[in-house]
């Protein structure tokens, strides 16, 4: 097909694969062909990234969401309509007519309406309080209402519908339930046995979980209060997510006289064509192949195949592959290929460990050659090699079983992927190959970002990006390129090398570090980290010297900058103990200056939405009253928490508040690769949380256990024992060296649980360093501690005591005025910073 | 640094700080015609530059605040908030191309620091 100069393109409908169907005509199209393209959305935004709505809830926005901007139509010459969705089509004057009453005319008409998710008719459906999941405005309706609500439910236990009730769990409900009308979640990607095992790892995080669960109807007067089952029973809640499939938006290609299929979904033959030859239909509206394509990879194949037939080129829409890998959850659930082939069609191995949550299935052929498809719960991270061995048809090694059980050291899964054909889909969102990626490696795209500009791999759901990773250093490595983890641009070194390097040089300048060892001028990755080291090494003010700027803002402030551009102050509170004079202080801070506070999860107190001007006047009150700075802004020793412990507590077998203190007291102020945290238990039932922090000190009859590299945030951790039954001093001195051990030779911003992790010989080769000083460095790295300790200062006090560092502490050079756009609203009788606009 | 090109510009030249007023290599805002202007002293380049205060990414003040450095050679600043970063040449996004900031020309004359203004 070859269409005609001056082409009218209609779309309808501004989703995902509208967007991308936009985008890869404008893009391609490099010759003289002239289109006038017109897109109706009835949406009130322009197309956004749907497939990571729930990111919504972890702040995301819809800016961060969205796929271009406004602008961008208009740069391409496209007319958008929002807030407009087309009402009519009249195929003999090839016009479609808008709810504003718009009329356009089309050569060529796109349908990209998507679907709407499927409501099932159970009575009570309407009632207050019951959601679908499917837009930015559904994700605001859905918290709007969580804030009086407790109990929530989500309908239907497949891959959406885990995904919103985790969102529920996330929202602070307090139970959050999902309701499943088949025997098993997830009944189109996993099997029995996989459900089971994924069942037990959602349970875990807090899920409840009712299988074969039919539902009658809903509870309630005007708002939801329970469901009831069909057999007999129910359960009260007060808000019900609905997610029990989708249903094509089919509803106008109905209107229009196309055929649409019973179930739903617009037909079309594999160029995506429907009867009318000027009519096409993409994304989820679409039936393709007698199916409906609910992802969106497939999705932006079919965007792809309509713009070559656009631009005179012949393409058809092949099968698409479904595999999926859930994202979010919290647990790791993937299906690749054909997941449910049975013996004797092929051979399955399975394994399984129930205590740790991993269920694994692949299906080989029956001559052991090619893999056929699987099912990863617990732990995909096989999942896309596995999906890449499966799609390109890869000759299987002759124990195929060690694909999933044995040795997956990143290195073998790296020469695995080098080892894919060429023409083997590594991106499937954009349809980039193995061959592609390689030859932009080669040219020299050799970072995820470069690629992601140079050939689009990496841009969709991302989930090929550890794939491009591994090719990227497979390709650098057959080009011979030794491959060191530099810092960036204007270092060439490992930060190891360098702190060795700033060691040895007795080097303390940012401008003196990077004369000798770099080269430009710096920038916001390695200036905070040579402000680091230079503090780790030689512990001077971090802001004297050339070292202010080189601090990521919240060191150059000394405080944690928030939305809206304040600062909260967070008073150093060792241990947890504080006195009540203490407490006056802080409270009378807050009222002179107006502060949000509250009580934090590391026992201390943080006062929030101070203006910088305020800053040094907060401190001296602060300071006057004994008070020293937390240091919640830096990468350093944050807190030492501790619990009551034998001065109180009837089980307390020794003083945990005075070692804590005594700890923190010894620690504080010491910068590090990344945050450091630490709590002291009385005894062994543990209220500190010591087993969480990076070091941890536990209480036993005869002295303390020391337990070291735990961690909580994001991927938590315990923390591994490393000493046992220690009195104090030995204690200290074994943390001196683990400090200085982690501080040397650690990575940026990697926590030592993370560093532990990738330490060749784990735990035991750090008890052997650590406690039977193998590097014989144990001395060194205890007097070093011991002159970083005693070198200890306030910096708070530092910049209260130097007008020079003072003075920096406005908003305005050349006013005294404090930020005029910083503006508060009020919440439970304290102020509240205002939302991102 | 003067790039007047058009006759029918006039660019007036507010005072608006002492060098010393702005740390080396790093900025400061100063309140310029009701506007926030933040200015960035690269003292290792001995270039001075003026952009908006405003990081366009979510409206935050802070682009004084922001680190300086530079991306092959292009000087930039990185707003503190999400590390969005832009050139203080051109005051286009570096790491997100859909970001713009205005940029004002500086000149430095015996110690005082003037930003120029389209009239
Ligand atoms: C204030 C506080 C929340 C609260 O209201 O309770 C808090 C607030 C922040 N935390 Fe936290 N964390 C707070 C306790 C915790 C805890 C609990 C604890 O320390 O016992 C954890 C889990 C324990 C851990 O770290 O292992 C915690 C794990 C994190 C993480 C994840 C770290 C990780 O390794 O995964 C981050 C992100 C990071 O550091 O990269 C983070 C980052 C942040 C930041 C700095 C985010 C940011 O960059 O702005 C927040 C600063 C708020 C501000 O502007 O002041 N916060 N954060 C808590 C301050 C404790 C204190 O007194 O210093
Ligand atoms: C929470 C969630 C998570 C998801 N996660 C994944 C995932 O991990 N992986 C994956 O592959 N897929 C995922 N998906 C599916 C993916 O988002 C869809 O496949 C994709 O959005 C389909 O794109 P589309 O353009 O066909 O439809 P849509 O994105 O729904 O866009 C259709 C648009 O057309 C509009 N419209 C409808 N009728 C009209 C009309 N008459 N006039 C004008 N406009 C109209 C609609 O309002 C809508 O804006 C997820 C979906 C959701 C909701
Ligand atoms: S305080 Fe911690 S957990 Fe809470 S929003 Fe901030 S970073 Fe996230
Ligand atoms: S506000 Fe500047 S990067 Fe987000």
């Amino acid at each position: 097909m070859e269409a005609r100069a001056n082409t009218r393109i209609v779309v309808i409908g501004n989703g995902m694969v509208g967007y991308k169907f936009c985008e890869k005509l404008f893009s391609k199209n490099h010759t003289e062909q002239n289109f006038t393209v017109t897109v109706f959305g009835e949406e009130p935004r322009p197309a956004y990234d749907r497939v990571h709505l729930s990111s919504y809830f972890d702040g995301a926005s819809a800016d961060d969401l969205s796929l271009a901007s406004v602008e961008w139509y208009a740069q391409q010459g496209i007319t958008l309509y929002l807030s407009d969705p087309v009402v009519d089509i009249d195929r003999v004057q090839k016009t479609v007519r808008s709810h504003h009453g718009i009329v356009v005319g089309y050569d060529y008409l796109i349908f990209a309406t998507g679907s709407a998710a499927f409501v099932p008719p159970i009575p009570g459906v309407e009632k207050k309080g019951v959601f679908v999941y499917r837009t930015i405005e559904d994700l605001e309706l859905i918290s709007e209402h969580a804030h009086h609500a407790r109990k929530a439910a989500v309908l239907g236990g497949g891959l959406l519908g885990l995904e919103a009730a985790k969102a529920l769990l996330d929202l602070g409900m307090e139970e959050a339930h999902v309701v499943e009308f088949a025997p098993r979640l997830m009944p189109r990607q996993i099997d029995e046995a996989g459900s089971e095992v994924l069942q037990a790892q959602l349970e875990s995080l807090g899920l409840q979980i009712h299988l074969s669960m039919a539902t009658d109807s809903i509870l309630g007067q005007e708002s939801i209060e329970g469901l009831i089952f069909k057999d007999g029973s129910q359960l009260p809640i007060d808000m019900l997510v609905i997610s029990a499939g989708i249903r094509p938006r089919d509803e106008l290609a109905k209107i229009a006289g196309l055929e649409t299929h019973p179930r739903g979904g617009i037909l079309v033959d594999d160029r995506l064509r429907t009867a009318d030859p000027a009519i096409f239909a993409i994304g989820e509206c679409a039936l393709v192949h007698q199916m409906i394509y609910g992802l969106i990879a497939p999705g932006y194949e079919m965007a792809e195949v309509v713009v070559s037939q656009l631009l005179g080129a012949e393409k058809a829409f092949l099968p698409f592959d479904m595999s999926t890998k859930l994202k979010l959850i919290g647990t790791d659930v993937a299906s690749f290929g054909d997941p449910f082939v049975k013996e004797p069609d092929c051979r399955t191995v399975r394994f399984e460990n129930k205590a740790k949550g991993i269920y694994k299935r692949i299906n080989i052929s029956s001559d052991g050659r090619e893999l056929l498809g699987g099912i990863l719960v617990g732990d995909a991270s096989q999942y896309n090699m596995l999906l890449q061995t499966t799609k390109s048809k890869t000759i299987l090694p002759p124990d195929p079983e060690d694909l999933i059980l044995g040795n997956r050291g990143s290195e073998e899964t790296g020469a695995g992927v080098m080892n894919f054909p060429d023409d083997a889909l590594i991106c499937s969102c954009e349809a980039v190959s193995k061959g592609m990626i390689c030859s932009e490696v080669e040219n020299g795209n050799t970072t995820i970002d470069a690629l992601k500009k140079s050939c689009k791999a990496g841009t969709g759901c991302g989930g090929c990006v550890p794939m491009v990773n591994d090719l990227i250093q497979g390709v650098l490595k057959k080009q011979g390129i030794y491959l060191r983890k530099v810092i960036c641009e204007h270092f060439g070194h490992s930060r190891q090398e360098l702190l060795d390097l700033m060691k040895i040089n007795q080097v303390k300048t940012f401008g003196a570090t990077i004369d000798l060892f770099g080269k430009g001028h710096g920038c916001e990755v390695c200036k905070p980290l040579v402000g680091s080291i230079l503090a780790s090494l030689w512990n001077e003010n971090i802001l004297h010297s050339d070292r202010a700027t080189i601090q990521d803002s919240n060191d150059r402030f000394l405080a944690n900058i928030q939305k809206g551009g304040t600062y909260s102050v967070v008073p150093r509170i060792p241990g947890g103990e504080i006195t009540p004079e203490k407490l006056i202080v802080i409270g009378q801070v807050a009222q002179r200056f107006g502060l949000y506070t509250k009580i934090t999860g590391g026992q201390r107190i943080d006062l929030f939405g101070a203006h910088v001007s305020d800053l040094p006047q907060i401190w001296e009150i602060l300071i006057d009253a004994g008070f020293e700075s937390g240091h919640a802004y830096g990468k350093s020793l944050r807190t030492v928490k501790s619990c009551v412990g034998s001065t109180w507590c009837r089980f307390g077998v020794q003083d945990s508040v005075s070692f804590a203190i005594e700890v923190e007291e010894r620690y504080k102020g010491l910068r590090s690769p990344h945050k450091l945290k630490s709590a002291v238990s009385g005894c062994v039932r543990e209220c500190a949380e010591a087993q969480s922090k990076d070091f941890g000190i536990i209480a036993t009859e005869k002295g303390w256990n020391l337990y070291v590299c735990g961690n909580g945030g994001s991927k938590p951790q315990h923390a591994q024992l490393l000493a046992t039954d220690v009195d104090k001093e030995t204690c200290l001195r074994l943390i001196d060296r683990f400090l200085m051990f982690y501080i040397q030779t650690a990575d940026p911003l990697t926590r030592t649980a993370t560093w532990l992790n990738k330490m060749e010989g784990g735990i035991n080769y750090l008890r052997a360093v650590v406690v039977d000083d193998l590097l014989e460095m144990g001395e060194q790295w205890e007097r070093e501690m011991q002159e970083l300790v005693n070198r200890f200062h306030c910096e708070w006090k530092e910049v209260v005591e130097t007008p020079e560092l003072r003075k920096r502490f406005t908003h305005f050079v050349n006013a005294d005025q404090k930020d005029p756009s910083v503006a508060f609203e009020e919440m439970r009788g304290q102020i509240k910073v205002k939302d991102w606009q | 640094m003067n790039n007047v090109s058009h006759v029918t510009e006039r660019i007036i030249w507010h005072y608006a700080c002492h060098i010393d007023d702005v740390p080396s290599e790093g900025g400061a805002c100063a309140l310029i015609n009701g506007k926030q202007i933040a200015i960035f002293n690269l003292s290792r380049r001995g270039e001075w530059y003026a952009t908006d205060n405003q990081c366009p990414h979510k409206q935050q003040m802070a682009l004084s605040r922001g680190m300086t450095g530079c991306e092959n050679d292009e000087p930039k600043v990185a707003c503190p908030f999400h590390k969005k970063t832009f050139s203080l040449r051109t005051g286009a996004g570096i790491n997100d191309g859909t970001l713009q900031i205005a940029t004002f020309p500086v000149q430095v004359q015996e110690g005082k620091v003037f930003i120029g203004m389209q009239d």
